[in-house]
């Protein structure tokens, strides 16, 4: 039996289901308000919003 | 075989990289680097890993912890050598300068009259850019005398220290898209273009990747740009310039392939993972000899 993987975006409470196992530390967009999320816990599965991009960031 | 994927987020790419390793049956462990602590006289755990593939987002992050674990004796991917030369335009420059790479020209000043100065040495208009930045961001096209001591004033009044430093480069005529090429291993295996109606063809600001070939000159060039580098993985981007032929203008340590898999048809995190599992393989039995 498979579990369905949920949690309710910080920002505009949709809820998120990852299509994938999530993992520590991942990034998800929200389908709704397409804000960017990180994943702070998979168990249980929290989310955050994804910290806003640094000046060092990049490729 | 030990390998750590060092990271500070979770992208697509470390993804794609992950499912990679897993199908060559190999285990990669995370190390989240908002979490760890270093004691530079005891390498602890980090003495049974062969090898550190570091997909940071955040430089400082990178440097810092790749800069540790070479101290231990980690084999990097990238080095902290490959990693200092790449973020840094000025490095980049240096490096394809000593390995006689063309590129497009590059003035260079630390003061305001010397920025001027620089600029109006290659004409108008000219690119400035951050020494150290990525996706684009403060890049600017300056068209005339104006715009550019508007920049430098705002530079020197408003920027961090780093801003100071007034990296000016000559302004490629290119047809609408940069060219890039996707090295592992020595190799290059892939090539988009970066289309935009915008002259930053960056695709973090919107521009679309398209397929290209990888012809001879391109591959020359780009396995000749990242090997002045010492880079295991890059992408070197590449200008068409109408006068000149092909030019190097950057090159990426941790690159960013999402959207060239599907372009190119080559799966490149397999390509990387096959080849970090080689390094590996072949530190650990150094190790064990």
């Amino acid at each position: 039996m498979s579990i369905t993987i949920e949690a309710n975006c910080p920002e505009c409470d949709a809820p998120v289901q990852p299509a994938r196992r999530p993992l520590a530390g991942e990034i998800l967009r929200c389908t709704q308000c397409s804000v960017e999320l990180e994943v702070t816990s998979t168990e249980p599965f929290r989310l955050e919003l994804a910290p806003e991009v640094e000046e060092d960031w990049g490729e | 075989m030990q390998i750590a994927m060092l990271h500070t987020r979770l992208r697509t790419e470390e993804r794609l990289l992950l499912d990679a390793f897993e199908s060559l049956g190999v285990n990669v462990k995370l190390v989240d680097l908002r979490t760890v602590v270093f004691d530079p006289s005891d390498p602890g755990a980090w003495a049974r890993v062969d090898l550190a593939l570091d997909r940071c987002v955040s430089l400082t992050a990178s440097t810092t912890a790749v800069q540790v674990l070479e101290h231990f004796g980690v084999r990097c991917v990238n080095s902290s050598r490959t990693i200092e030369v790449c973020s840094d335009k000025l490095s980049t420059t240096l490096a394809l300068a000593r390995a006689q790479l063309p590129m497009p020209a590059v003035r260079v000043a630390t003061g305001r009259e010397a920025g001027l100065e620089a600029i109006e040495s290659i004409g108008y208009p000219v690119v400035l850019k951050p020494t150290v930045g990525s996706w684009g961001r403060l890049v600017a096209r300056v068209n005339d005398r104006d715009a550019a001591e508007a920049i430098l004033e705002h530079r020197d009044t408003l920027g961090s220290v780093r801003q100071k430093i007034i990296y000016a480069q000559e302004h490629v005529d290119k047809p609408g898209r940069d060219l890039r090429v996707f090295v592992v291993g020595g190799i290059a295996v892939a090539a988009i273009g970066r289309r935009s109606e915008h002259w930053v063809t960056n695709t973090a600001r919107g521009a679309t990747a398209e397929s290209v070939d990888l012809t001879s000159d391109l591959r020359a060039l780009s396995q000749q740009a990242a090997q002045s580098v010492g880079a295991d993985l890059c992408a070197v981007d590449l200008l068409e310039c109408p006068r000149r032929g092909l030019l190097i203008n950057e090159l990426n340590h941790s690159m960013e392939f999402r959207n060239s898999i599907d372009t190119t048809g080559i799966d490149i995190p397999r390509l990387v993972a096959e080849h970090v599992v080689s390094l590996a393989g072949a530190t650990h039995q150094g190790v064990s000899a």
